[in-house]
């Protein structure tokens, strides 16, 4: 589904990511590890075209990212806050998506009434625009939005971080759903060693943005990477 | 303590991320400053032996004293619309051991370092030493002197009351418009008569130095009730943390008729009503349809038909010049997003386009009682009417292609320079200058039909070739895609 190629970004002759090759097959969920300025970011932002590669290319279900745009109508994709357009309430923003990728309202209302659990009765009816709802709350309202119109590719940066532990335990379940049962490509980087082992079937390990290890999950990953950022 | 607040100010001032970008902004207050210095240095100098002359039988110094009420109600305009509140970034420092007070006391003390305030030291300075010279008592000149720049730091912290009241109100320069307008009003009709009263307070102070301790007094109470203002805004949840109503939702269901671009059109009509700075440019359009007012009723412009043409481009364009200057700014908060979005740029430009063009259409259509000021009027108004949606919406539209400046919604409107670069003083010229320069050119060749006409066929040449311009226009927006992500990625 998605192959990076002699992929190397650079700021100002500082080397931030450099990786010759990564396959990621369809319906893989694929976990993306490593401390802070590793190059987790950097990659996504490679893949979603928001910055030029240095050299190389990524290539997204056969079209070459940064060349071509036919990419987007199958990738979606939730990075920060500023995925979110401030002055929309929920509803209003996921009507939003929804007509850019060809959802009518009905679609979206019926995709969206699934997570009524994830939501926690937060997000939906609460006359809010989504500046005035909490962190963890527009997380939740991005990482939704990132699944309408059936993408194939989804890609969270961080869907973990500032959400309570149900949402984080609900969101494990959608997110292994998604790539089970759906084959949906989903890409996950996350700080939390144990979150990413229970969901992704693979996981990656970037080093000052270079691939440092490349493991199938299983019992022993966890031990694994515990015993690789300890030292 | 204090030297600790300056440093934190020098750093937050020359690492920010904008230092020396807006240079052009700089120079052109810079400027500003400069001539405002010039003018109140000359006016200092010429005060004495002017008034002396003008008026041989009165002292100078009790005529000046008279007028002093208005130099208060200007300043005061003046001050509201370019003197910055004193802030300084408190969140980090309201846990750290710092007293509240004396944060409030140090912010409120470094305002009194304002240009503002030393501004009427140019022309008090030469005058008072003119006195001395001239033999006046030095007591009662010094005083006066005195009495003077206590009433510029009285300004300077009426302004701030003032400004924390209009901070609450969506149509932000109303408290200082009913302030001053008020008290003009009120002297201007004898119901009080200020200019005596203040007038006569100086007069006691000259003759009196120990009058002086009155200004002082109201300068304390100032001081402390600015105090009192700033400490209750020092808590998270009152100044830091705003109240949030509740809002209705809505589907603006009509936009459907536009087609493809109805999702974008939905967008704008919601970013331009929802947030603060958007919302206070809505109540520019008012100024910029009376506009007209300045010009056509004054018989000086009676037979000078080169106006029109401006004035047509500036009341039937001040939406388009407002909203357009910022595009695709507007967006910058959520631009990553729209990047990576199943989107087409033509789409999300033609939306901005129909909008534009719309706001003209209607703004001309309210301008149609300029007629009443002569047919003429009416004619050129629609020929720029016609240049306003033919030319100048795709110059603006390109022009927003260079547009690299982030814009923070939430943030009001008037003499708000944020996101203003070169581009937006730049684009002016082919705006406003380039149809005003042909119309005249034409207009003193030819006639004023023939004028108009030419402006008017510019716009319809413009209509035709729609489609390639918005071509062009999008490319340009593609080419510099990248820089532009970039440059909304960052905190100026």
């Amino acid at each position: 589904m998605i192959s990076t190629i002699n992929l190397s970004k650079k700021y100002g002759g500082k080397q931030v990511l450099n990786v010759e090759a990564l396959d990621i097959p369809k319906g893989q969920s694929f976990g993306l590890v490593g401390n802070n300025g590793a190059g987790k970011t950097t990659y996504f932002s490679l893949l979603l075209d928001l910055i030029k590669p240095t050299t190389g290319h990524i290539i997204n279900n056969k079209v070459k990212v940064n060349e071509s745009e036919n990419w987007k109508p199958f990738t979606s994709a939730f990075i920060d806050e500023s995925f979110l357009i401030g002055y929309l309430t929920p509803e209003e923003y996921f009507y939003f998506i929804g007509e850019l990728r060809g959802q009518n309202k009905a679609d979206v209302d019926a995709l969206v009434s699934q997570f009524e659990d994830f939501f926690h009765g937060e997000i939906l009816g609460q006359k809010k625009y989504l500046r005035d709802l909490s962190k963890g709350n527009q997380k939740k309202a991005g990482i939704v939005a990132a699944l309408i119109g059936n993408p194939e590719v989804v890609i969270l940066d961080e869907p973990f971080a500032n959400l309570d532990p149900t949402t984080q335990i609900r969101l494990k379940a959608i997110v292994k759903d998604l790539a089970e049962t759906k084959g949906v490509t989903v890409l996950i980087s996350s700080h939390d060693l144990l979150h990413v082992t229970d969901v992704c079937e693979r996981i990656v390990v970037l080093e000052k943005g270079e691939i440092v290890k490349d493991l199938e999950t299983s019992e022993a990953t966890l031990k694994e990477l515990e015993a690789h950022f300890t030292n | 303590m204090v030297s600790q607040f300056l440093k934190l100010e020098w750093k937050s001032l020359y690492r920010s991320a904008s230092f020396g970008k807006s240079i052009g902004i700089k120079i052109f207050m810079g400027l500003f400053a400069l001539y405002f210095i010039v003018m109140f240095l000359g006016a200092g100098l010429v005060l004495y032996p002017g008034l002396k002359k003008e008026f041989p039988d009165q002292e100078p110094i009790y005529i000046l004293n008279n007028v002093l009420f208005y130099w208060i109600l200007i300043d005061l305009v003046f001050r509201f619309f370019f003197q910055k509140l004193p802030v300084m970034v408190v969140k980090p420092l309201l846990i750290l051991p710092v007293k509240r007070s004396k944060v409030v006391n140090y912010v409120l003390r470094k305002s009194a370092l304002s240009f503002f305030n030393f501004l009427p030291l140019f022309a008090i300075v030469p005058f008072g030493i003119t006195l001395l010279v001239k033999n006046y008592p030095v007591v009662s000149v010094l005083s006066w002197m005195l009495a003077v720049v206590l009433t510029t730091l009285i300004i300077n912290f009426l302004n701030f009351i003032i400004e924390s009241f209009s901070a609450e109100t969506e149509f932000s320069f109303l408290p200082v418009v009913i302030f001053t307008g008020g008290l003009y009003a009120l002297n201007h009709f004898d119901l009080v008569s200020f200019n005596t009263i203040v007038g006569a307070g100086f007069n006691a102070v000259y003759e009196n130095p120990i009058y002086v301790l009155a200004p002082l007094l109201i300068l304390v109470g100032l001081y402390i009730y600015n105090g009192k203002l700033l400490k209750q805004k020092l808590f998270l949840d009152s100044g830091l943390k705003t109240k949030v109503k509740e809002v209705k939702a809505s589907n603006l269901e009509w936009t459907k008729n536009f087609g493809d671009i109805a999702p974008f059109l939905r967008l704008d009509l919601k970013l331009i009503w929802r947030n603060k700075r958007t919302k206070s440019s809505v109540w520019m359009l008012a100024m910029g349809l009376l506009y007209g007012l300045v010009f056509y009723p004054n018989p000086q412009f009676k037979n000078f038909e080169g106006i029109y043409v401006f004035v047509g481009i500036f009341s039937t364009g001040i939406f388009l010049i407002n909203f357009g200057q910022f595009i695709p700014a507007w967006d910058s908060a959520y631009y990553k997003l729209l990047m990576s979005q199943n989107l087409k740029y033509e789409q999300y430009l033609k939306s901005k386009f129909t909008l534009m063009a719309i706001s003209v259409g209607v703004l001309f259509l309210l301008g149609i009682p300029y007629v009443f000021f002569g047919w003429k009027i009416l004619v050129a108004h629609f020929a720029a009417a016609i240049y306003n949606v033919g030319v100048n919406t795709h110059v603006i539209l390109l022009g927003g292609s260079f547009n690299r400046k982030k814009i923070d919604l939430s943030q009001k409107a008037a003499f708000n320079y944020q996101g203003t670069g070169a581009v937006q003083w730049l684009i002016g010229i082919p705006l406003l200058l380039l149809p005003m320069g042909i119309f005249s050119l034409a207009f003193f060749t030819i006639g004023f039909e023939v004028a108009c006409a030419i402006i008017a066929v510019l716009g319809i040449i413009g209509v035709v070739f729609h489609k390639q311009f918005m071509k062009a226009i999008t490319a340009k927006y593609l080419q510099s895609k990248y820089k532009m992500i970039d440059a909304f990625d960052q905190d100026n």
